[in-house]
């Protein structure tokens, strides 16, 4: 009999709030997270909008001795981890006791690196650069701390798949549990906030310059879009095997029933419609779904031109004219970047278990192929048991995921 | 500087950095075990007095330095000279 992987537990710390009562009320009233931040315009950015997050403090709550290898990004995953820990009715008795892995996105640790290499290169004494700095810097270092910090005894790694990386962990972490090689994994996304891991992306002209209006800056499929807004945090979702799950009594709440991805072995930045299009299909033949099995599609939208417009034709091409509804959450969120694909999932379960799509803020016209979709520039309030989730990335890594509620 | 301002002023960093309290070091107590330090996070403590006094331990002199007072020690004879 086929192993069904089931999500039991969801953490989440964004711009939108750090609980999920907090991030649901956000999504509900569309609330947007997106702001000026003067510190960048100071550092010479042509953007300085980006997602407003302020790093948890964890002192107090875990000794220096843990702390100081914890990278900016390692500090959200931590606490979206322990709840979703928590909702899923897991302790750390059980944790040592049991082999739950761990595969988390992330796909940059640039702040933790600039700082040691300022050191060195002022000081020319690489002891100066302290104890936590090489394990602060090292992509891994979110899986490297939060399996230490868990005692996590089962696959530990981290998925680097730039703008994927959140959803490839998720669903890399659903195909080792249907094929029975762990029976739980904590899955997610993080992403740091601090202007080092973003200067050079904005020197590529990718993000919004809206900056009068922060607020208006991410959006989605409209026709005046002008760029993407850098945003971060991180989200974790618990993933266990259906019977594994049932027989611990732990809170049932969805089903991952497919995984899609593809790659489009293409341009390095510029995504294509064949790819995207690859990755839906795949998902859907994945989970033995008909396109009118899905009740909503959490696009990967992030608010720029050729981006949007291809994520718009690649829907198109593969759902026709059934008009599911479709909404980017970056809208809010401005892009998530490694922790999207994480986030995205939570922001959509939050949807689908309170009867609402939130709405894809800043969609007021559409252009040539988002008038092709359902967009909903107002929040639906309807019922949907299954979406789908939509996640791209640099260097044309796509992944897709399919999950129904239970 | 006189010695006990040195000792005040290494105290209150070590304290400050490694989140124990003043008066929980005490000139003959071991360093390592009032700080909880391991082997890896000995290199902070190294950086600290380095970063703060301007004076560097080497690996070969670190373990000669066990209790708080050969610490004292360790850092004044580099200041006074």
């Amino acid at each position: 009999m086929e192993r069904r992987v089931v999500i039991t537990g969801m953490g989440i710390y964004s711009c939108l709030g750090k609980t999920l009562d907090e991030v649901r009320e956000s999504l509900y009233t569309g609330k947007s997270g997106i702001i000026f931040d003067p510190v960048r315009k100071e550092m010479g950015f042509r953007s300085a909008l980006t997602a407003k997050l302020e790093e948890p403090n964890l002192k107090g709550i875990l000794p220096r001795n843990q702390r100081v290898y914890m990278a900016e990004e390692c500090k959200y995953a931590y606490v979206a981890t322990k709840d979703a820990l928590e909702y899923a009715k897991i302790d750390l008795d059980y944790l040592e006791k049991n082999t739950v892995g761990l595969l988390y996105g992330n796909d940059s640790s640039a702040d933790a690196v600039v700082k040691s290499v300022d050191t060195m290169r002022e000081k020319k004494d690489t002891t100066l650069c302290g104890s936590g700095a090489i394990f602060q810097s090292m992509n891994s270092t979110v899986t490297m701390n939060l399996g230490t910090l868990f005692k996590l005894r089962g696959i530990n790694m981290t998925v680097s798949a730039a703008c994927a990386s959140g959803s490839h962990a998720i669903g890399l972490g659903s195909l080792l549990i249907k094929w029975g090689l762990q029976d739980m994994i904590v899955c997610g996304g993080a992403q740091e906030v601090n202007p080092f891991s973003i200067g050079s992306f904005d020197g590529i002209s990718a993000f919004s310059t809206r900056e009068s209006e922060p607020e208006k800056a991410s959006r989605p499929f409209d026709r005046d879009r002008d760029g993407l807004v850098p945003g971060g945090g991180a989200a974790t979702v618990i993933i266990e095997e259906y019977e594994h799950a049932v027989k611990r009594g732990a809170p049932i709440l969805a089903e991952i029933c497919g995984y899609g991805f593809s790659a489009n072995g293409e341009h390095i930045s510029s995504p294509n419609v064949e790819g995207p299009a690859n990755s839906l299909k795949m998902c859907l033949q994945q989970a033995g779904m008909k396109t009118t099995d899905i009740g909503y599609i959490n696009a990967h939208a992030t608010s720029t031109h050729v981006g949007d417009t291809n994520e718009a034709k690649a829907i198109y091409n593969v759902f026709g004219d059934y008009k599911v509804p479709v909404t980017s959450t970056k809208g809010q969120t401005g892009h998530e970047m490694w922790m999207a694909g994480a986030s995205e999932i939570v922001y959509t379960m939050l949807m689908m278990k309170n009867d609402f799509i939130a709405a894809n803020l800043n969609f007021e016209n559409p252009d040539e192929d988002s008038a092709k979709l359902f967009i909903a520039g107002k929040r639906l309030d309807r019922h949907f048991d299954t979406f789908l989730s939509n996640s791209f990335g640099f260097g044309g890594t796509n992944s897709t995921l399919i999950v129904k509620n239970l | 500087m006189e010695k006990q301002e040195l000792i005040n002023q290494v105290n209150e960093v070590l304290a400050e950095e490694f989140e124990v309290e003043t008066s929980d070091i005490a000139p003959d107590a071991v360093i390592k075990e009032t700080l909880q330090l391991d082997s890896l996070s000995l290199v902070d403590l190294v950086a600290l007095i380095e970063s703060t006094f301007s004076v560097k331990i080497q690996n070969s002199e670190l373990s000669s330095i066990k209790t708080f007072a050969d610490l004292y020690e360790f850092i004044y004879a580099r200041i006074a000279k």
